[in-house]
């Protein structure tokens, strides 16, 4: 071994030196590991810090260093620091090794005599490791200025925008007919009570014109190939039935339409739309679309009466699905959120009794475009209740359901009281667990709320039924609740219930995710890069996450989400080249034998198969070095650089402390 | 002309089946240059001799040894040793000696397990359960026989090996090559490969040889050749569901199975450079199994009734495995362990 290798403990404060005793590391490292190539061991309070990186350059250059094993904290953090440091002393950055002795160490270890004991293992793996290190140049690779975001709510609007306002090319995918999202449906926001649509049209309006975005509505996403500054984006743009070159959005189709259709998806199921329709009057863009299988041409053959009237031409059955591919260099995922499905809680009648409503219901309920105008009245269609009861938290805050606060039903509930308060005079009871308003101007809006006289009940509702005990009971909803703050079961007797249902990943997020290439939590929310530093990024290269994909949140937090990941798209789009980890797979031709077993695992279809040769071959500009072929390649053909077979193993056998001393002693027989 | 003058030749067995032997003999006449060339002095299964002629012989006398069987009890190590001793070149000759091929199997079952097997099930008749013993006192003294070892080992696994030589057994015409080209390093024509290599096979892997045409690979199920008729006779056999080893097993053989309309079982042991035979299969396989849902996953690979027979036929003792207790037998763990732990203790 010819290798003259450093070795570098971090105390990281006490989040590493507090279990794991580093002096006694770093020293034993110096002496059993010097036979292996060691020929400094230091420790340091912060190893990241500039003292500790002069630290580390000093000694390439004054002891003639080739290779450095940092233990410290997650290659995440901090591994570009300290290649950057080496690079800086005049050694190849790739030379350099992190080894986690605080996340895989420290952190996960309350023994400290054995987490002493593996974090010499852990660094024993590393040296071992480093020795078979190669001198790497980082790969550079133009980045596509055009962006792709996903979704058209308020998230993905906002970033469109952005990104498009600072000149450079947008192309924005939504599956329904119109953007707007969730948003476009309600009709007041918290805590102002700006009225939604007048706030969010204009931004619609800025979309559809907006000379630097390509608005692709009623189409999705299929396949996403290619890598951070050059995707190649496979989208599906849905047949709409419409000529959209010749549709002026009259509206004369969708007025002589005859069949009528629940809208289950913009008017939650409160209201009817016909067979080709804009979900609503500003959608954006302004053409209909043809809800074929509830066409009655579609579905008989016959009718045809939108094609009759259509005064400019417009409509044509005959279209098909078009599917088209654009190049971008960064993809912003904005999908939004589901609605907790109430019904999975049937204690609460939703489904069983007409005058519970979910809160979505409510919002299209109380809105002036909404089918009963804007009139808060029962299912009957006339009735205006006299007592709302709200329940907060449903599905939400509930280990049988989620876990998760969603984050804005608070608000919301209150938000109801003040309408339903406002509009019927009606008697209002909030029941709620507890009452989360942090944001600018929620308190004052829960202390508006307090004076307005609403009824607050803290406690979790148990049942609502329909089951009169008492005269004054008979035709109502009773809310079953333990009032906890006067220590007593109440039933209170209500005309109508709003259920507050909670926010839930979309029922896809993990399909989705997958072609995008990012992870979804536990719960099924997409995981940030770092939850405090960087949570629009993700683990994905040039994938970003904005508004509720990343978790629940309201409208202000969306909107700069939707901005902070413009943001960063525009800094990588402005630095024009981006510089790749030279982790490439190549083929070894000689030891090929065409199997071809390589050839579909690709997900950046960076294998070719030469025919005439019967050999497999790893273009590097498409390749971003993920390993799938190497591990698959069954004659070893395949290899990965930092990470060959002898860098593995070498570090397995370090791990295992079979390299101390310098002697690799007898691997284990049977 | 004096016998003393042509270089020795020897080959032994240890636990093996003999299929090695023959296929030495199978060069037909060939076999006439190996005596040309050689003075066999020591191969038990062809000509007499003893241990103690052996013991008698000068330290690296013997030019070439081929060696063949995996080391299964102590008369095998020794004469494994011994025969280090005695060979300039010592060749771990054929599957077993190599990577332990069908015996290494038994390192899925304890010593205990396998004696209960030999001794005691039904088609053996044996009232008074008797068991070998490796040392039994007699008046007349004591006798010994081989002492029985819990795990099968590779000759490289008890001795420094030059070269290797694969095959269950070796191709015969890559024996007669091999001969050859020793005996032209002997006239001063050729040059020894370096020390460890791989001899008597091709670089690449059998797909390399086979001639049945590939597409690209998604399997949705693996069927047992004899459930699939007809087998097409043009197409990779892999391609039709048929778990053939080809893909990972090292070229040399002239893909002779998967040309006869049989899958490659793997005998040609990994390709170069790969560590374990079995793992780079199993990777290889579920890397092309076209599913999504778990369920439908688990269905695919049912289809593989026996994965240790499949996947580790050949490599077992000589794989990073080198011996398991398969789930199935989790009452014998115990047991298994602490016997393998005292064999380690040799």
């Amino acid at each position: 071994m010819t290798e003259r290798i450093g070795v570098y403990v971090c105390h990281c404060g006490t989040n590493i030196a507090g279990v794991v005793d580093v002096v006694e590391v770093s020293k034993w490292a110096g002496e059993k590991l010097a036979a292996n190539g060691v020929v400094i061991s230091r420790d340091y309070k912060f190893m990241c810090s500039s003292l500790g990186q002069e630290l580390i350059q000093k000694d390439i250059q004054e002891l003639g260093l080739t290779r450095v094993v940092v233990a410290a904290c997650s290659p995440h953090l901090h591994e570009a620091t300290f290649r950057n440091a080496c690079k800086q002393a005049g050694l190849n950055p790739y030379l350099c090794e992190l080894v986690s002795i605080r996340e895989q160490d420290s952190w996960v270890h309350t023994d400290k005599v054995a987490a002493t004991e593996k974090a010499k293992a852990i660094i024993a793996g590393g040296v071992a490791r480093v020795a078979h290190h190669e001198a790497l140049e980082p790969l550079r690779v133009p980045i596509h200025p055009d962006t792709l975001v996903v979704g058209g709510g308020i998230a993905g609007i906002q970033a469109a925008l952005e990104v498009a306002d600072a000149g450079f090319h947008v192309y924005l995918v939504e599956r329904e007919p119109s953007i707007g999202g969730h948003m476009a449906q309600f009709d007041k926001t918290f805590p102002t009570l700006d009225c939604s649509a007048c706030i969010l049209t204009p931004k619609m309006v800025q979309v559809g014109s907006h000379p630097n975005i390509t608005l692709l509505t009623w189409s999705e996403v299929t396949k996403v190939d290619g890598y951070v500054g050059n995707f190649v984006v496979t989208i599906n743009k849905k047949a709409r039935y419409i000529k959209t070159e010749d549709c002026t959005g009259c509206g004369i189709c969708w007025e002589k339409c005859p069949w009528k259709v629940v809208d289950e998806v913009f008017e939650a199921g409160l209201g009817n739309r016909k067979a080709v329709y804009t979900p609503f009057p500003q959608a954006v863009p302004k053409y209909p679309v043809i809800d074929a299988p509830n066409c009655a041409y579609f579905l008989k053959g016959t009718c045809k009466a939108c094609e009759k009237f259509c005064p400019t031409g417009a409509i044509d059955f005959n279209q098909k699905d078009e599917t088209i591919s654009v190049p971008v260099g960064n993809i912003i995922l904005a999908t939004g959120y589901d609605l907790f499905d109430a019904k999975r809680i049937p204690q609460y009648g939703y489904g069983r009794f007409d005058n519970v409503y979910t809160n979505l219901e409510f919002e299209r309920l109380c809105n002036a475009a909404g089918p009963t105008s804007g009139n808060i009245v029962l299912r009957d269609g006339k009735t205006v209740p006299k007592t709302v009861g709200i329940v907060h938290c449903v599905g939400s805050r509930d280990e049988n359901y989620n876990i998760y606060c969603s984050s804005i039903c608070c608000m919301q509930s209150l938000k109801f009281a003040h309408l339903v308060h406002e509009r019927t005079g009606a008697e209002v009871y909030n029941f709620y667990i507890d009452m989360r308003t942090p944001s600018k101007g929620y308190e004052e809006f829960y202390r508006r709320l307090l004076d307005e006289g609403t009824h607050f009940v803290r406690g979790k509702v148990a049942e609502i039924s329909d089951f009169a005990r008492l005269p004054e009971e008979e035709g109502k909803l009773i809310v079953q609740v333990e009032d906890t703050l006067i220590g007593k079961q109440r039933r209170i007797p209500v005309d109508m219930v709003i259920l507050s249902a909670g926010m839930q990943p979309r029922h896809d997020a993990k399909e989705v995710g997958k072609l995008f290439g990012i992870a979804c939590s536990a719960d099924g929310w997409y995981i940030e890069r770092h939850p405090k530093l960087d949570p629009v990024a993700t683990m994905t290269e040039g994938v970003f996450i904005a508004g509720c994909v990343q978790g629940p949140k309201d409208i202000p937090a969306s909107v700069a989400q939707g901005a902070g990941a413009a943001a960063r798209v525009l800094g990588k789009i402005q630095q024009k080249e981006i510089s790749l980890e030279p982790v490439r797979a190549s083929v070894d031709e000689q030891k090929c034998s065409g199997c071809r077993i390589c050839n579909d695992l690709c997900p950046f279809g960076a294998i070719l198969f030469h025919e005439d040769r019967m050999v497999s071959e790893v273009n590097p500009a498409l390749c971003q070095g993920c390993g799938t072929c190497v591990a698959a390649c069954p004659a070893g053909a395949m290899s990965g650089t930092v990470f060959s077979n002898e860098q593995i193993l070498s570090q397995i056998e370090g791990l295992l402390l079979l390299t101390v001393n310098g002697k690799k002693a007898e691997a284990v027989t049977a | 002309m004096t016998t003393s003058v042509k270089p020795k030749f020897a080959m032994y067995w240890a636990a093996s089946c003999g299929g090695c032997e023959i296929a030495v003999l199978n060069i037909h006449e060939k076999i006439l240059d190996v005596d040309a060339n050689f003075e066999v002095v020591f191969w038990p299964v062809a000509m007499d001799a003893k241990y103690k002629d052996v013991e008698a012989m000068e330290d690296g006398s013997i030019l070439l040894t081929l060696f063949n069987g995996g080391i299964r009890n102590d008369e095998n190590e020794h004469i494994a040793k011994l025969l280090r001793q005695k060979s300039k070149i010592l060749v771990a000759f054929g599957s077993c000696a190599c990577e332990g091929c069908i015996p290494g199997l038994a390192n899925f079952s304890s010593r205990q397990e396998i004696f209960d097997t030999y001794y005691e099930t039904i088609s053996t008749d044996n009232p008074e359960h008797l068991r070998p013993q490796s040392h039994y006192k007699m008046p007349e003294g004591e006798v010994n026989i081989p002492e029985f070892y819990p795990v099968l080992k590779t000759l490289d696994q008890v001795v420094d090996v030059d070269y290797y030589m694969p095959g269950c057994p070796p191709e015969s015409h890559q024996i007669a090559a091999v001969i050859d080209l020793v005996i032209q390093v002997l006239q001063g024509k050729a040059e020894l490969p370096p020390k460890g290599a791989v001899i008597g096979v091709g670089n690449s892997t059998v797909c390399d040889e086979c001639t049945r045409k590939r597409n690209v690979r998604s399997i949705t199920a693996f069927r047992r050749i004899q459930d699939l008729a007809p087998v097409d006779p043009e197409i990779c056999l892999l391609e039709q569901g048929i778990p053939c080893n080809g893909s990972a097993t090292r070229s040399g053989c002239n893909a002779r199975c998967p040309s006869a309309g049989a899958q490659c079982i793997g005998c040609y042991g990994p390709a170069e450079g790969v560590l374990d035979y079995g793992a780079r299969l199993i990777s290889a396989f579920a890397s092309v199994i076209d599913a999504k849902e778990p369920e439908e996953i688990e269905r695919i690979l049912d289809g593989i009734p026996d994965p240790a027979g499949q996947f580790y036929r050949f490599s077992l003792a000589g794989s990073l495995l080198k011996a398991g207790v398969p789930a199935w037998k989790k009452n014998g763990q115990a047991k298994h362990a602490a016997e393998r732990q005292r064999g380690q203790g040799k």
